[in-house]
């Protein structure tokens, strides 16, 4: 196993994730893009704390944080989703421009 | 780890082929419900990746937070928020998927690319058999502060999301003597009431 295959599958990934975000007219697909970029980012960390530093795995503990971070950033995202479909009626990205001025 | 190699590089492939298949799927399915099931399947074959990386903590942590917590979270919001409606097209989309499309691939070229040309230091320090003990360690040492932040965090969020989800307060309609008494009620929007039993004859 190389740590080359991780981080190219981690790097495609992070790609279809960026994709998705900015494409997305559902906001709750937006936020699943999000959960993407997050989880590709833990895949890197993952692999280079097993091939880079074995012995003090310390990127499984900021792995163990990033998860921590994506589940509160979930909740609040899908509570301002909610938020916004009950004052817009819609959940089209397009329509959401509050703060565009 | 203690597989053979060669099962380790089948396994590898076939989580890595299960993982971008079910993230083409999210990204380019129509229907959302059917994304946030493949969701679950990135989620899954994520936590046998971490598996091969020689750490069963965090994959199970992967599977119970992501699988069972935030995917039924998306699960519960797309059927809170599930209206069917078409979005109107917009005459200038194609110039957006097409230039995302290259963007991302030009992304992904250049990662690729400083991947393969970096020389990585590898350690040959075998992998520790207990990593548990090891992320605990780290956790009540040198980790301490950001572990009692991350809790905090939680909690904000938590509190948040309840304050950003109930039903809004409407202040015009409602006069002081209805407001509620005590400290820990919050105002709120009355539920409007079903009268029981009135589905049975």
């Amino acid at each position: 196993m190389q740590l080359e295959y991780f981080l190219l599958l981690a790097a495609a990934l992070f790609c279809i994730g960026i994709y998705g975000l900015i494409n997305s007219r559902n906001a709750v697909r937006v936020l699943m893009s999000i959960e993407l970029l997050l989880n590709a980012v833990n895949l890197n960390l993952m692999a280079f704390s097993n091939f880079l530093d074995s012995t003090a795995i310390k990127g499984q503990v900021f792995t163990v944080f990033v998860i921590a971070v994506a589940a509160a950033e979930a909740a609040v995202g899908l509570a301002i989703v909610l938020a916004i479909y009950r004052n817009r009626d819609t959940v089209d990205m397009e329509q959401f421009n509050l703060l565009k001025w | 780890m203690n597989l053979a190699e060669g099962v380790q590089l089948v396994s590898f492939v076939i989580l890595a082929v299960m993982m971008i298949g079910s993230a083409l799927g999210v990204v380019l399915l129509s229907n959302v419900v059917y994304s946030a099931f493949l969701l679950a399947g990135v989620f899954v074959s994520l936590a046998g990746m971490y598996l091969l990386l020689n750490a069963d903590f965090v994959a199970a942590a992967q599977l119970l937070i992501y699988v069972g917590a935030v995917n039924v979270l998306i699960l519960f919001a797309i059927m809170l928020v599930n209206k069917r409606q078409d979005f109107t097209p917009f005459p200038t989309a194609w110039v957006r998927k097409a230039l995302t499309a290259v963007v991302s691939a030009g992304l992904f070229a250049l990662l690729s690319a400083m991947v393969l040309a970096t020389p990585w230091s590898r350690s040959a320090a075998t992998p520790v058999t207990n990593p548990i003990v090891a992320i605990a360690q780290h956790f009540f040492s040198d980790f301490l502060l950001p572990f009692e932040l991350a809790s905090i965090l939680l909690l904000v969020a938590m509190v948040g999301a309840i304050i950003l989800a109930r039903r809004e307060y409407l202040p015009e309609q409602i006069t002081p003597s209805e407001l509620p008494q005590t400290v820990l009620t919050l105002p709120e929007r009355p539920r409007e009431l079903i009268p029981a039993g009135s589905e049975k004859e």
